[in-house]
């Protein structure tokens, strides 16, 4: 069997529509998504089991937003701690200042090969296409990221990146690129991508990983992981490179174990993940492996214009488990590359406005049914399906304008539509002659309204207005009443 | 301006007003109020569920079960520390088992090869448990390296029974880390996994395939106890 999968660079966030329908035609995407976040939604539910889940959602959104509140004291204290424990802190404005930074540290080391652990904010801003430019080859090691990168895609999801995938096309990529048997033996193709990987470790220059929580107390940097490859990314070459968003910082590291619990939970509904790895500096003197150097860059992408405002700032609260998009009836039919960005799902359509301004995006935050599911599962309790409103209405220019792109999808004709209809609805005489004339008229509405009649009859005003039926049926009620 | 103080000047003069910051309570995150026996059983359960295996011993002779487990699963080249009192015992109690003792004081420079190709396996100690979610802690030193329980395909951790605590937040605060974080702090849960091909989980991945915990006990082990 042949897989025909589009290569990453094809998908775009302005061809939403145009890639919807193509998933949605594609069986094998459907029930990929379906079987994997039919587990997830239940792994999920059982995992929570024992616990007070609404006590600790409270405390992890409490948690986040004391981090907020605090965030430039906190950074400048993470800044400090980190650079008393000797790791180095580079900042950057944006993706491209980032990519340019690390692509320095590499150059420093004359490193020709980077081996990664799994990073979404480094997907953000696309820094093994920038690396591969100047000759330095990146390769991911997280296995889902590896399978995705050796067939040129992009991650699907941001916790299981190849979910997109099933076994048949994996076995093929393998056998395609790596020249290992075809097989379905999951096994099999595990422990060949082990070995494929372990020599990569050895012999990589610098690793790069992300950072699930930096905590500004101690100068620490977390990192949650089953695989291993987060380890070995941090530990086995002479440079670690650890780069995350500004909104990743914690207070203390008390904050820590209740996040902890929540993300893995909330993302696979395990009820731990094999290693949580703290990292707090580079190798001290004495001590016998990790690296030598580790650098720490912190990217801000967009970040602070979201703290900006009150109601948007909610969005820098999220921990990344991806439970939005698990439980998202849109995501699970449409799939992970259809939204053409970096993040996917309900998450992805209310951050990727800021990251990427509503011109490209305009088609995201209308791509939720808003059943508020995202919303219920959120264990930091961002609301999601306010924001997604709240963006509808920046991207007709009815918000306070503070996304950039706002406005972009503003006409004329509908703003004046609405504005008539308002002033119709507040004013309720002219409201009442009005639809009575509609419903006398009803012959004349017509049959077909552009694409909203493409899979929908149109509406029919009724003969007699329900304003109307009322006070006809109250009508007769009394006169039995009376009788 | 640079960079970072364009981000901060940015975060600073927020365009809404500053943020008040909530506090937090954690009672949540901790009081199980769980006995000595209803820890050890959580932590045995969950661990198994994840793949670990764990073994009862006696603190006494402990070493006994060790030389035991390291014949059923072949293994013939053991990374372990020197100092330690488990790598000093277990090192006397290997002593003539011809099971090679690969010293791991070594800069990992000098023999990262050899640590990856043929080494079977890593003991460690751990510094205690965790009951909630079936987890190790770690804090690597220079005689027990960070790369040990994580090379080798097999890493057999040794925990002392009476050393295992309720939740996270409780090993975090009662040990007070917050002062004292090491170059690099470790919680263990399970062998190395992934479910990265269509939800199947494999063992083994990147790390080691197996996690054997020899849980040691002062007087008999419980599970023979009951």
């Amino acid at each position: 069997m042949s897989v025909q999968t589009p290569g990453v660079y094809t998908y775009s966030p302005r061809e939403f529509h145009r890639q919807a329908h193509d998933a949605l035609g594609n069986p094998q995407i459907r029930a990929n998504f379906r079987k994997a976040m039919d587990g997830l939604m239940t792994k999920r539910r059982d995992s929570f089991g024992d616990w007070d889940l609404e006590a600790l959602r409270e405390l992890g959104a409490n948690i986040r937003l004391r981090a907020l509140a605090k965030l430039p004291d906190l950074l400048e204290q993470l800044e400090a701690n980190c650079k008393a424990n000797g790791i180095r802190v580079h900042w950057a404005e944006d993706g491209d200042q980032a990519c340019r930074i690390i692509r320095e540290i590499c150059q420093s080391h004359d490193a020709r090969s980077v081996v990664k652990g799994k990073s979404m904010v480094s997907e953000e801003m696309h820094l093994n296409a920038h690396l591969e430019e100047v000759g330095i080859e990146a390769l991911e090691s997280d296995l889902g990221e590896y399978l995705v990168q050796l067939n040129e895609q992009t991650p699907s999801h941001i916790i299981m990146p190849a979910i997109h995938l099933n076994t048949d096309e994996i076995s093929e990529i393998l056998h395609d690129k790596t020249g290992i048997e075809r097989s379905r033996d999951v096994d099999y193709m595990t422990a060949a991508a082990r070995s494929q990987l372990r020599e990569r470790f050895m012999a990589a220059d610098v690793g790069v990983s992300g950072v699930n929580f930096a905590v500004a107390e101690t100068g620490s940097l977390c990192l949650v992981e089953n695989e291993g490859n987060g380890r070995m990314t941090t530990t086995v070459p002479p440079v670690h490179v650890a780069v995350t968003g500004i909104e990743k910082v914690v207070e203390h590291l008390r904050d820590v174990p209740p996040l902890y619990s929540l993300l893995t939970r909330s993302a696979t509904g395990q009820h731990v993940t094999t290693y949580f790895n703290m990292i707090s500096s580079p190798r001290k003197a004495g001590e016998h492996d990790g690296p030598k150097e580790v650098h720490l860059v912190l990217v801000d992408n967009g970040r602070s214009n979201i703290y900006q405002d009150d109601e948007l700032l909610d969005t820098l609260r999220c921990i990344r488990c991806g439970a939005c998009m698990n439980h998202c009836p849109v995501y699970t039919r449409v799939g992970g590359h259809t939204y053409g960005t970096t993040y996917p799902g309900p998450i992805g359509s209310i951050l990727s406005p800021h990251l990427m301004g509503l011109e490209e995006t305009k088609d995201l935050p209308t791509a939720s049914s808003l059943c508020g599911a995202c919303g219920e599962v959120c264990p930091v309790k961002i609301p999601i399906p306010d924001l997604l409103v709240r963006l509808r209405r920046e991207s007709v220019g009815e918000g306070r304008g503070n996304v950039p792109g706002a406005g972009v999808k503003r006409t004329r004709k509908e703003a004046a539509a609405w504005k008539g209809f308002q002033w119709l609805a507040t004013h309720p005489a002219i409201w009442r002659s009005g639809t009575a004339v509609a419903g006398k008229l009803k012959v004349l509405a017509p049959s077909r309204l552009g694409v909203w009649t493409e899979y929908r009859s149109a509406p029919k005003p009724a003969g007699t207005t329900l304003h109307a039926l009322v006070k006809r049926h109250q009508a007769s009620k009394a006169h039995e009443e009376e009788r | 301006m640079s960079a970072r103080e364009t981000i901060l000047k940015r975060l600073r003069e927020r365009a809404d007003g500053p943020l008040s910051a909530p506090e937090s309570d954690f009672a949540v995150a901790t009081n199980r109020g769980w006995s000595v026996e209803e820890r050890l059983a959580r932590f045995e359960r969950l661990i198994s569920s994840v793949h670990g295996e764990v073994l009862h011993l006696e603190r006494d002779d402990w070493t006994q079960g060790l030389a035991q487990l390291l014949a059923d699963k072949g293994v013939r080249h053991l990374a372990l520390g020197k100092e330690h009192p488990v790598a000093v015992d277990a090192r006397r109690a290997l002593a003539d088992s011809g099971i090679e003792m690969v010293d791991v004081d070594r800069d990992i420079e000098a023999w990262q090869r050899e640590q990856f190709e043929q080494v079977d396996a890593g003991l460690t100690s751990t510094r205690g448990g965790i009951a909630e979610t079936g987890s190790l802690w770690l804090w690597p030193t220079s005689d027990e390296p960070r790369l040990i329980s994580l090379v080798p395909s097999i890493h057999i951790a040794v925990l002392d029974a009476d050393a295992l605590e309720d939740t996270f937040f409780d090993v975090v605060e009662a040990h007070g880390w917050a002062e004292r974080m090491p170059t690099n702090a470790l919680l263990i849960s399970g062998p190395s996994k992934t479910a990265d091909i269509e939800q199947t989980l494999a063992y083994g991945v990147h790390g080691p395939r197996e996690l054997v915990v020899l849980v040691r006990h002062a007087g008999a082990p419980a599970g023979e106890k009951a």
